[in-house]
């Protein structure tokens, strides 16, 4: 890990340019999320400690849908665990590289594990050839994500008032537009498609479990078909993989 | 009281599952296969997400229709994606193609 200050400084800011896109879907997402909190009966000072504690966007927005149910914490907990537990699957992805790390720089990367954070720094930690810096490049992606994320709640929380009918402006749509961005990189080989469409179908059919347990069985659906395709197409031809 | 078991065990819970293969990491090895399929979790995810997102926007029923402007706002982004490869054009692209469609549905052009 001997590297020079510039080239953290370069993969710091590296990683902040790769998220800049994902931002601008996060932003009108982080807004309402700060708009909607008060009237699920959320506090401010419980609405900032969402953002700055959890810092985890679709098991925020979920919670206050229970919250303006009247769920009892132990279930809006509970909850959490299965909606986050695809993150568990990003560090075992992550996990060859992080595990070379110092304590500290894992436990900062595994609090700002977002989807973003994750979907942008995988393409650099897995890129052909080692950069010895790539834990600055997944610091910057993150530290970008969580000031921007505390900073569009503050906007929310304050603005909530006179931007009331916000959640119909369709600004939710930043968020979907975003994460099929995030999908690019994977549209290249059959393996990855048929990894997309048995999810996304999975996703569909298991839509009806309760407490989002459709998105984890759709996401081990769509490994699965994956790892099949990939078998197949093994079998058929040998050719070498593209690495996009 | 309430709020501050709720922000604590949320923050716990998120923390633990993104935090706790790491110290683990050094006594379990992954094998050749999982790590090959988890090359698939990014796609698998995000597809997980994205699908019930554009088809089922209120959360209660699917809307497989022109009339669903997640539906076809999402279309034209991945279309956008897929012959771009730009991830920023992809995203403002695409939300200015669901405020486009929006607009002609709410306006009675369709």
């Amino acid at each position: 890990m001997a590297t020079n200050r510039p080239s953290r400084r370069r993969s710091f800011y590296e990683g902040m340019r790769d998220t800049l896109p994902l931002i601008i879907g996060a932003i009108p997402f982080g807004i309402i999320f700060g708009t909607l909190a008060g009237g699920a009966g959320l506090s401010p000072a419980g609405t900032m400690g969402m953002s700055l504690f959890v810092f985890a966007g679709s098991a925020q927005f979920v919670a206050l849908g229970m919250l303006a149910n009247g769920a009892a914490w132990p279930l809006i907990a509970l909850t959490t665990l299965v909606v986050n537990f695809r993150h568990l699957l990003y560090t075992a992805t992550l996990l060859p590289y992080l595990q070379r790390l110092p304590r500290k720089w894992q436990i900062a990367l595994a609090f700002g594990l977002t989807d973003e954070t994750f979907a942008v720094a995988v393409r650099r930690w897995q890129a052909p050839g080692t950069r010895a810096d790539d834990h600055w490049y997944q610091l910057g992606s993150m530290l970008f994500m969580y000031v921007n994320w505390n900073l569009c709640t503050i906007v929310g929380l304050v603005a909530g008032r006179l931007l009331a009918d916000i959640a119909a402006w369709g600004l939710d749509f930043a968020m979907l537009a975003a994460f099929i961005g995030m999908l690019i990189p994977y549209l290249k080989d059959r393996p990855n498609y048929c990894a997309m469409l048995a999810a996304g179908a999975s996703a569909i059919v298991f839509h009806g479990l309760p407490h989002k347990l459709g998105l984890l069985a759709a996401s081990l659906i769509g490994v699965a078909a994956g790892m099949l395709a990939e078998r197949c197409s093994s079998t058929t031809a040998e050719n070498p993989r593209l690495e996009g | 009281m309430e709020t501050f078991y709720l922000v604590g065990t949320m923050a716990l819970v998120t923390f633990l599952i993104r935090y706790l293969l790491l110290p683990l990491s050094g006594r379990i090895e992954l094998s050749g296969g999982l790590q090959r399929a988890l090359r698939y979790v990014p796609p698998a995810v995000l597809t997980a997400i994205v699908v019930p997102f554009a088809l089922i926007p209120d959360g209660r029923e699917l809307q497989f229709s022109l009339s669903n402007p997640y539906l076809v706002g999402a279309g034209l982004t991945l279309a956008i994606g897929w012959l771009s490869r730009h991830l920023l054009l992809t995203i403002v692209g695409g939300m200015v193609c669901f405020w486009g469609w929006r607009a002609v549905l709410t306006l009675g052009w369709i």
